[in-house]
C-alpha cells in the first residue's frame, strides 16, 4: 500500500469539490435568512454547474486512483454529467415548488448535492467497498428527502423508502461478502481474475445475484418495486423526480461496471436471471400502469417498465462481441430516460396545487386550450416514453433492441416492442386528456419549470435527430 | 481451527432469519433490528474469510490483505448513520400516528 499521491486526488476532484461544497453550503446557509433560500438554491446549483465544468474537462483522461479503489474513465464521466445534469434539473423544478408548498428550507439543496456526490462516487466506483459506501452516500439523503414535507403520506414514503433501501443494502452487502469469499478480492478486477482463474463455483454466483437483488430494490424492478409507487407518490414531487432519475441511473451505472468488470465469467449463469427479471419487469410495469389514475402512481409504474428495457442492456453482458454496443445502448437509454423523465415530472409539478391537488389525470384535461405550449411539451414526453419518432424515446429503444438482438435475444426484443405498444394505451390516454376533453386546469408559472421543461422538451425532440453523435459519445465512453 | 465453512452456514441462518424478521414482523423498530442482523451476518463472511485469506499468506509467505476486515469497519459505520436517519423518521410517524405499526402506514394507494 503507498501513500495516496496528489495524482489520486485528481482522480475523483468533481466528486471532491462537490462534497466540499456541500458541506460549505451546509455551513453558509446558517447565515442565509428564512424565506431568502433562493440564495441557497442559486450556490448550490453553482457548485453543481462548476463541477460539471470540471467534469467535462476530464472527458479524455482515463486512470485509477487510491491504489485501484476509484476508476476515471469515460464510462465515469459520462454517467457524473448526467448525474450533474439531473441535479440541476432537480433544483430548478424544486426552488418554486418548495415555495409553493411551504417547506422552502436550506438544507434540502444541501441533501441533494450530497446525495449527487453519492451517485458520482457510485460511477467512479472500482472496488465494491466504495459501491457500498457510496450507495449509501446517495441513499440516506433520499430517505431524508422523501419525508421532507413532514406531512403524513410524506413521512410514510421515506419510512418505507428507508426499511426497504436498508434491507436492499443487506441483499448488496451480504453479497459481496459471499463474493469476497469466493474470490478473496473485493476490487471488481481482482474479482474478474479471480473467477476467470476457475475459483468461482456457487459461492460467487449466489453473491452476485445477492448483489443483483440488492441493486434491483434500487433501480425499481419487479419483483423488487413494491415500495415504488408508494415512495414516489409520497414524497414531495420535486424530490420524485430527482429520485427517479438520478438514484436510477446511479444504479444501473454501477450494475453495468459491476457485471461488465467482474462477473463476465458467470454470465452463463446470470443471463437467464436477467433475460426474466427484465422481462418481468416490463410487463409488469407497463400493465399496472394502465390501471392507475394518480398522475404521480401513474408515472412511477412508467419509470419501472422503463428499469424492465434499460435492464435488457445486460442480458448480453457476457457476449464479448456485443457488450460494449449494449453498454452504450444502456448509457444512451439512460441519457434519454433523465431528459424525458425529468421533463414529465416538471410538468406534474406545474400542475400540483397544495393538499396533494391536481395530480389525478382527470386534471389534465383542457390544459391544451389554456396552455397550449405545456400541452405540447407533455405530448412530447409521453411519446417519447412511448418509443414514437422523432423524439429520443425512439432512438434509445432502437439502440436497446438492436443490441439485443445481436446478442441473439429476439424473444426478449419482441416482448419490448410489444409492451411498448401496450405503453402507448397510458401515455397517450394524457394527450387525449389534454386535447380532446373540456377542463380548466390552473398551473404555476415559475421560471424553473419553464426552464425545465423547455430544455428537456426541446432537446428530446432536437438530440433525436443527432442520435449517432450521442451513441458515439456513448460508446467511446466505455472503451476508453 | 474452526473450518470457514461452518461460520458461512452459521451467517446465512442468520441472514435467513434476518430477512425473514424483515417480511414478517410489523413493528418498523424491529424490522430495522432484522435488517442489522443482515448486516452483521455479512460482517461475520467478511471476518471469518479475511482471517482465512490472512492465513493462508502468512503461511505462503506473502504480505496479507485486511479488505474484508476493513470492510466490516465500514459496515459498522454506515449502519449507525442509517439508524441516526432511521429512527428520526420513525419517530416522526410516532409523533403524527401514536402508533408505529406497518400495516397501519397504508394512506398512499393506487
Amino acid at each position: 500500500m503507498t501513500q495516496p499521491q496528489l495524482t489520486d486526488f485528481y482522480t475523483i476532484l468533481p466528486f471532491t469539490i462537490l462534497v466540499v461544497w456541500a458541506c460549505l453550503l451546509l455551513l453558509a446557509d446558517l447565515f442565509i435568512p428564512k424565506g431568502r433560500k433562493g440564495i441557497t438554491a442559486f450556490l448550490a446549483a453553482f457548485g453543481l454547474a462548476g463541477t460539471m465544468g470540471y467534469a467535462i474537462t476530464q472527458a479524455s483522461l482515463s486512470s485509477t486512483g487510491f491504489s485501484g479503489m476509484v476508476y476515471l474513465d469515460g464510462f465515469s464521466t459520462y454517467a457524473n454529467i448526467l448525474l450533474l445534469i439531473s441535479g440541476l434539473l432537480g433544483i430548478a423544478v424544486a426552488y418554486g415548488y418548495n415555495q409553493r408548498m411551504g417547506i422552502e428550507r436550506g438544507e434540502y439543496y444541501t441533501l441533494l448535492l450530497f446525495s449527487v456526490s453519492g451517485m458520482m462516487l457510485m460511477a467512479q466506483a472500482a472496488d465494491l467497498i466504495i459501491i457500498f459506501l457510496a450507495l449509501e452516500l446517495l441513499s440516506i439523503p433520499l430517505y431524508v428527502l422523501a419525508a421532507f414535507t413532514r406531512k403524513l403520506e410524506s413521512e410514510e414514503a421515506g419510512v418505507k423508502y428507508f426499511l426497504l433501501g436498508a434491507f436492499a443494502t443487506g441483499f448488496v452487502v451480504y453479497g459481496t461478502a459471499l463474493v469476497y469469499g469466493a474470490t478473496g478480492n473485493t476490487s471488481l478486477t481482482g474479482i474478474f481474475l479471480a473467477a476467470s482463474n476457475g475459483t468461482s463455483g456457487l459461492l460467487l454466483t449466489i453473491g452476485a445475484a445477492l448483489i443483483l437483488v440488492g441493486f434491483g430494490f434500487k433501480v425499481a424492478a419487479v419483483p423488487f418495486h413494491m415500495w415504488t409507487p408508494d415512495v414516489y407518490q409520497g414524497a414531495p414531487t420535486s424530490v420524485t423526480a430527482f429520485m427517479s432519475s438520478g438514484a436510477k441511473i446511479a444504479g444501473f451505472v454501477a450494475l453495468l461496471r459491476v457485471f461488465a468488470t467482474a462477473f463476465p465469467s458467470i454470465s452463463a449463469d446470470m443471463t437467464d436471471i436477467l433475460w426474466a427479471l427484465s422481462a418481468v419487469t416490463m410487463i409488469v410495469g407497463n400493465f399496472v400502469a394502465i390501471s392507475q389514475t394518480n398522475i404521480k402512481r401513474m408515472l412511477a409504474y412508467s419509470s419501472i417498465a422503463h428499469a424492465g428495457y434499460i435492464l435488457m442492456a445486460f442480458v448480453p453482458y457476457g457476449n464479448k462481441d456485443v457488450v460494449s454496443v449494449s453498454i452504450a445502448a444502456g448509457l444512451f437509454y439512460l441519457l434519454t430516460y433523465v431528459l424525458t423523465n425529468f421533463g414529465a415530472w416538471a410538468v406534474v409539478i406545474s400542475l400540483e396545487k397544495a393538499e396533494g391537488k391536481g395530480l389525478e389525470l382527470n386534471d389534465f384535461a383542457g390544459l391544451s386550450k389554456k396552455y397550449p405550449a405545456l400541452a405540447a411539451a407533455m405530448t412530447v414526453f409521453m411519446l417519447s416514453f412511448i418509443g414514437f419518432p422523432p423524439t429520443l424515446g425512439m432512438v434509445g429503444k432502437f439502440y436497446l433492441f438492436r443490441a439485443v438482438i445481436a446478442g441473439g435475444f429476439n424473444g426478449l426484443a419482441i416482448l419490448g416492442v410489444v409492451t411498448s405498444l401496450i405503453s402507448a394505451y397510458y401515455y397517450l390516454r394524457v394527450v387525449v386528456n389534454m386535447y380532446m376533453r373540456e377542463g380548466d386546469p390552473v398551473t404555476e408559472r415559475e421560471p424553473g419549470l419553464a426552464f425545465t421543461t423547455t430544455f428537456t422538451a426541446v432537446a428530446t425532440v432536437v438530440l433525436s435527430f443527432v442520435p449517432q453523435w450521442l451513441f458515439l459519445l456513448a460508446s467511446t465512453a466505455l472503451l476508453r | 481451527m474452526i473450518p470457514v465453512e461452518y461460520y458461512v452456514i452459521l451467517s446465512a441462518i442468520l441472514f435467513v432469519i434476518g430477512a425473514l424478521g424483515v417480511l414478517i414482523r410489523r413493528n418498523p423498530l424491529i424490522i430495522f433490528m432484522s435488517i442489522e442482523l443482515m448486516l452483521n451476518a455479512a460482517n461475520l463472511v467478511f471476518v471469518a474469510y479475511g482471517r482465512t485469506y490472512q492465513i493462508a499468506a502468512e503461511i505462503a509467505k506473502q504480505k496479507p490483505i485486511f479488505d474484508g476486515q476493513i470492510f466490516v469497519f465500514f459496515v459498522i459505520a454506515v449502519a449507525a448513520a442509517e439508524v441516526a436517519v432511521g429512527l428520526a423518521l420513525i419517530v416522526e410517524i410516532f409523533k403524527a400516528k401514536k402508533n408505529i405499526n406497518i400495516d397501519e402506514l397504508n394512506s398512499l394507494k393506487g
